[in-house]
């Protein structure tokens, strides 16, 4: 399986200027690629664009040859910056589980989720337990890809090295394919297989 | 010395052990409210009409222990005439207000799913109604309706939804545009399931305002109606009747005439009102921690 995007071009507006312009890129099922480029350049709109969360106005994104379901399980999955937005305020940690159902006590041995977060509401866990169920919420059985949104970024270097190890954990041993936007070249160089610099590829530059 | 501390300490701990959880306090005290309506409610329905009526022999008296609320000039009891009206006053006010914030469900809801159309036309029925004076309409869909309970209840009902909906057109506007909703919408969920799920338990806190914001309105439009000949009938006590027909003998000294049953409205409206804050905090993780 790989996920394809074909000379993307994106603008927020008709009248703005380009935040992209003919970007292609492609990722493979059981590679790691790192996303990287300066604030400003586009890394997070590409990223959306590919996951489907938003329409570009140019080219198109391609899953196997086919264009994304657009109702439905997304084989694509994406995981926020700031969890605490990416998960229901008022609902009980194993409700946010059991929506796409992965309140499995196997997966939430492997992303270290103790069992009496389940009872808590979102604002009394920590950024670093509540980023442990939006992964664990995005590994269900359809899920090939899984796009990372800038998802350590806030968190302190400990807590990252343990995401970044469970999600590698869980991400080899499902082969899926993973896409992380980052600031942090080190980051990247431990844990992709290849590295894209947004700010060579995005042509809106070159103009 | 000492154990006379260790004492106050501990009487103090104990103190506020009972206290702590205030959760438990509040559910009690919306219990208590809540019964206390209740009862209201059920002294005006259980009690017999052979207490109220017409004895001139004990007409006009002042308030005393036979009559704690005194007598009116037909010699009725006011305390019977004040529950049998407050009674009929919870009817109105919570029919009303509950079909009135479920219709502004409803319609917020439906204008902020997206369809541009329909928000447009949903926003242009608003208007309209918000456009239209509001005792005018009333008085219209009263009229129509064939007056009395039925037409004071459909004609309250179907006016007082327009501010609400807005309001909750707004709040769905705002949740939708969440991540969470995005992120449900890619893990397969229907739109009917978002709805359900993640939306409407956010518009509970709202709908309780609403709701209990409405109460007041509904009974004073149910008495100004009724004032004004559109409403309920003369011969059922209810509370706008009750203060109609006092102001006439206010100036001959009979104060006791508006004054309890004015006090028994306005202590009926601040239960309500407590008991709308009390369900609020217990419904709203957020509001419950503050």
């Amino acid at each position: 399986m790989q996920i394809e995007g074909k000379n993307l071009s994106f603008r927020y507006g008709p009248k703005l200027p380009w935040v992209l312009k003919d970007v292609s890129l492609t990722v493979k099922e059981g590679e790691r690629v790192g996303l990287v480029g300066p604030s400003g350049y586009g890394k997070s709109t590409l990223v959306r664009i590919l996951a489907g969360y938003l329409k570009p106005e140019e080219g198109q994104v391609l899953l196997d040859g086919k264009p994304l379901p657009a109702k439905g399980v997304c084989p694509v999955q994406l995981i926020y910056q700031h969890p605490e937005n990416a998960i229901n305020p008022r609902w009980k940690m194993k409700k946010v589980l059991q929506e796409s159902g992965m309140f499995r006590e196997d997966i939430m041995g492997a992303l270290g989720i103790e069992k009496d977060w389940l009872q808590r509401y979102p604002r009394e866990l920590s950024g670093g337990e509540l980023q442990r169920f939006c992964v664990a919420r995005s590994l269900f059985p359809g899920t090939h890809f899984l796009f990372a949104d800038e998802m350590s970024t806030m968190l302190d270097v400990i807590t990252q090295a343990q995401i970044w190890d469970l999600m590698l954990k869980e991400v080899e041993a499902r082969n899926l394919g993973l896409l992380m936007v980052t600031h942090n070249m080190e980051l990247a160089k431990k844990i992709c297989t290849r590295t894209i610099n947004l700010e060579k590829m995005n042509h809106e530059m070159k103009i | 010395m000492n154990n006379a501390v260790a004492e106050k300490r501990m009487s103090s701990l104990e103190k506020r052990k009972f206290y702590r959880n205030r959760r438990t306090k509040t559910i009690l005290v919306a219990v208590f409210i809540f019964a206390a309506l209740l009862g209201v409610y059920l002294s005006g329905i259980l009690l017999s009409d052979d207490l109220i009526t017409a004895d001139f022999s004990q007409k006009a008296l002042k308030p005393s222990l036979e009559h704690p609320f005194g007598t009116d000039m037909l010699g009725r009891d006011m305390l019977v005439r004040t529950l049998k009206g407050l009674s009929v006053s919870i009817v109105v006010g919570t029919v009303a207000s509950g079909v009135s914030a479920v219709i502004a469900l409803i319609v917020g809801a439906a204008a902020a799913t997206g369809v541009s159309w329909l928000d447009h036309f949903i926003n242009w029925v608003i208007d309209l109604v918000m456009g239209i004076p509001h005792t005018v309409l009333l008085i219209l869909i009263s009229f129509a309706c064939g007056k009395g309970l039925k037409g004071v209840l459909i004609g309250v009902a179907v006016t007082h939804w327009t501010g609400l909906a807005r309001i909750i057109r707004s709040e769905v506007l705002q949740i939708r545009s969440q991540q969470y909703i995005e992120v449900s919408k890619k893990l397969g969920h229907s739109s009917w399931w978002i709805t359900v799920h993640h939306i409407l338990p956010h518009m509970v806190p709202q709908f309780m305002i609403g709701l209990i914001l409405m109460f007041p309105h509904a009974i004073m439009h149910e008495s100004s109606l009724t004032f004004l000949g559109f409403g309920l009938s003369p011969e059922q006590p209810a509370i706008g009747i009750i203060l109609s027909e006092s102001m006439k003998y206010l100036s001959a000294g009979m104060w006791w005439l508006a004054f309890f049953p004015g006090l028994m409205l306005v202590i009926l409206v601040l239960l309500f009102d407590r008991l709308g804050e009390n369900l609020k905090k217990l419904m709203d993780p957020y509001s419950a921690q503050e």
